[in-house]
């Protein structure tokens, strides 16, 4: 279905964007040879944060075009291995770098080229957030940054000139819940398998994110304390999925989800009120006028963090090219486009420029809205007076327990997953 | 026999375009699936090798009979079950749409005109044909509102979506047409006067339909049986999306096998799937030879 679904939204966005690009040579006069001309890069990722507007401003402001390749997240590490020179960039996250940076597929990215690199937040360069060390269990950004050197295979435990990606976008995740349906404050993991909740309960089915999410669960009710839940022995695994077996077979949850507008479609219908989900998929049930909170909970937060990468057989213009757009990325605008989504941009400073300060004051320092918040599409995500959910930016990235990961033993881990999936 | 020598060579080329297609997109892909399945992994690549691991896993713990039912026939079990409802449903309703096509309807403007009809649900997507019963079926969907408000249940009925019945609505509604189409023609194709000469000689309605019609049909009711069961056999999005990613199929574990590159057990396990689909078929085409009956 994915597959399908996907196909049919990239047909639609190019056509549109066709449609766009033909509507703007009518309107402004652009001579054909000037858009056959525009430098053009094929963009390999998940794009849920990316809209038609990010495409637009990057053509006004560099004449640079971008091709979507749309894919799910275990798509895009396939295409990665599979299709090298398939894309000119990707938008990968930091835990497929275990997997993808021995095959030799990916560039290492020179941080000289990248001219805010220095502005880099230290959540990623340091594991750290306002000085303070935050949770580095998983596969944490700083684990799997840096390269020994360009065509490196290996990881430096130092920081050094060459990056395997760089970053872009992260986030604090943690469970999603309908305030309205549940009626009583929620402030544990533990509460994901409360048999309350049964029949209501939803966890998403893509094994690498799951696995950290069951982890936390897991350790908060008090069942086992993992050593490093990023990195489980078979049988911390088996422990896990046998905890979360018995919680299906008693019927706890409606559905697993694995497309992000599944894990909307459940919260929105009320099929299921506590769930694992993404700050984007709140924001669109919200949208619709449903309540929804991204609850905050005692035992922290599962980070992710994503960032560009290169394939390594780039060079000359391409390159040019490629560094030229992410330079724009980082540069503010798309910052704040994407501070304004919930989530966070990995330049912060020039992020801030581009945003006025009562959003500043709502998105990252916690304060309640001096003015209706809209999203960047316009429609209104909070009225005035609201606080963010979590709170502040310290707060939340302070908050981190634990990254999405790939474990030793992930071939192991996807297969007693399966088989949670089959009971 | 002069006729037949002369006709001989063109036949062979008329083979040709399609012997092309057919070893390249079918027997060479086959062949490689086979051969990958005995080959080792790790996590970013293939490796060449003869191994049984990929087959020794699927079967892991299955012949201990003291501990529970193993994933991979559990899985098969379940699908076999999908399968077997789906085929008796889509038969029976295809069955009788077929019959009523045919001998209930005299013109053949008529005839044509009904039978698109059928066919008007695949001008969407089957995954649209899907997704719309969810609105219908969930917690607060149609037909709770409905049983609530009318005081036919005291809350709402959950296991009406996300469950074993959902997919097998689903099932029957995408693909009885499957049915329809193979046993409409083969009912088409019998004589009418066989049928009066029954009627002639005293049977009664169902005497002739349990007596001429099904035998007659049996072509149809095979061709449309093996579209039916390959379909479910090898289905991962409508027990996905209609069974709430909950409900295991053997299509599933393929796709994710595949999506983490375990390219390896992935076509071990397509390699399993398609011997036991094509040994279903085997016993369906031994039941009835369909050579001889078109």
């Amino acid at each position: 279905m994915k597959k399908s679904l996907t196909r049919r939204n990239m047909l639609k966005t190019s056509t549109a964007a066709i449609g766009a690009v033909a509507g703007a040579g009518l309107l402004k006069g652009f001579p054909a040879i000037h858009a056959a001309d525009a430098p053009v890069i094929r963009y390999l990722g998940t794009a849920v944060n990316m809209g038609d507007a990010v495409q637009k401003k990057l053509f006004d402001d560099t004449g640079i075009k971008v091709k979507f390749i749309v894919k799910t997240t275990d798509e895009v590490v396939k295409t990665i291995f599979t299709q090298p020179n398939s894309f000119d960039i990707v938008d990968s996250e930091y835990f497929s770098m275990p997997k993808l940076v021995p095959s030799g597929n990916l560039l290492g990215m020179d941080t000289k080229r990248i001219k805010e690199w220095d502005n880099v937040t230290t959540a990623f360069t340091k594991g750290e957030v306002a000085g303070k060390k935050i949770g580095d269990q998983g596969t944490a950004p700083k684990k799997v940054m840096y390269l020994k050197g360009a065509k490196s295979k290996e990881f430096a435990s130092e920081p050094t000139q060459y990056v395997t990606l760089i970053p872009t976008v992260y986030n604090a995740d943690t469970l999603g819940i309908r305030p309205d349906l549940i009626k009583r404050p929620i402030s544990s993991w533990a509460e994901l398998l409360n048999p309350e909740f049964k029949g209501k309960a939803s966890i998403l089915n893509i094994p690498s994110i799951g696995i950290m999410d069951a982890a936390m669960v897991v350790e908060a009710m008090g069942e086992y304390k993992y050593p490093d839940k990023g990195n489980m022995t078979k049988e911390e695994i088996d422990l896990t999925m046998k905890i979360f077996t018995e919680a299906k077979k008693a019927g706890q949850f409606r559905a697993f989800w694995s497309d992000f507008n599944e894990s909307v479609n459940l919260m929105a219908s009320g099929e299921v009120v506590i769930q694992s989900m993404w700050s984007p998929a709140i924001t669109a049930v919200r949208t619709k006028g449903i309540p929804c909170v991204y609850q905050p909970l005692k035992e922290g937060y599962r980070a992710w963090a994503a960032g560009f990468g290169l394939p390594s057989t780039t060079k000359g213009r391409q390159a040019d090219i490629c560094y030229e757009f992410i330079n724009w990325y980082l540069s503010g605008w798309v910052g704040a486009y994407l501070n304004r989504q919930g989530y966070y941009s990995a330049v912060i400073p020039t992020a801030k420029k581009y945003m006025e300060s009562y959003e500043w004051d709502y998105w990252m320092m916690g304060k309640p809205a001096t003015a209706d918040i809209m999203s960047p599409e316009g429609k209104k995500l909070a009225s005035k007076g609201e606080v963010r959910d979590g709170g502040s930016y310290e707060a939340r990235m302070g908050g981190v327990a634990c990254w999405n990961a790939t474990m030793d033993e992930n071939k192991y881990m996807v297969r007693k997953w399966n088989e949670m999936i089959a009971s | 026999m002069m006729k037949l020598l002369k006709l001989k060579p063109s036949v062979g080329l008329l083979s040709i375009p399609y012997s092309i297609i057919f070893i390249f997109f079918f027997f060479i892909p086959l062949i490689l699936t086979l051969i990958i399945s005995f080959w080792d992994y790790n996590e970013y690549s293939i490796i060449p090798d003869f191994i049984f691991e990929n087959y020794a896993y699927i079967f892991k713990d299955c012949l201990n009979f003291e501990k529970d039912i193993c994933v991979t026939f559990k899985t098969y079990l379940s699908t076999f079950i999908f399968c077997f409802i789906t085929w008796f449903f889509t038969l029976i309703i295809g069955f009788f749409v077929a019959y009523f096509l045919a001998f209930y309807v005299n013109s053949v403007t008529w005839q044509i005109v009904l039978f698109l009809l059928c066919t008007i649900p695949f001008w969407t997507s089957n995954v649209i044909r899907m997704i719309s019963w969810i609105p219908l079926l969930g917690r607060n969907g149609l037909v709770n509102d409905f049983l609530l408000s009318t005081g036919l249940a005291d809350g709402p009925q959950e296991w009406l979506l996300y469950s074993g019945f959902s997919i097998v609505l689903a099932f029957v509604h995408l693909y009885t047409l499957f049915m329809i189409v193979p046993i409409f023609n083969s009912m088409m194709r019998i004589d009418k006067s066989i049928i009066e000469a029954a009627y002639d000689n005293g049977a009664n309605g169902l005497q002739i339909l349990w007596n001429i019609i099904i035998p007659l049909c049996k072509p149809g009711i095979v061709i449309g049986s093996i579209f039916v069961i390959t379909v479910v056999m090898g289905d991962f999005i409508t027990i996905g999306i209609m069974g709430g990613q909950q409900i295991p199929s053997i299509g599933k574990i393929i796709y994710v096998e595949m999506s983490y590159l375990q390219l390896p057990a992935a076509a071990a396990n397509a390699v399993i799937l398609l011997a036991l689909t094509l040994l279903i078929i085997w016993i369906m085409t031994k039941m009835i030879d369909i050579r001889k009956e078109l």
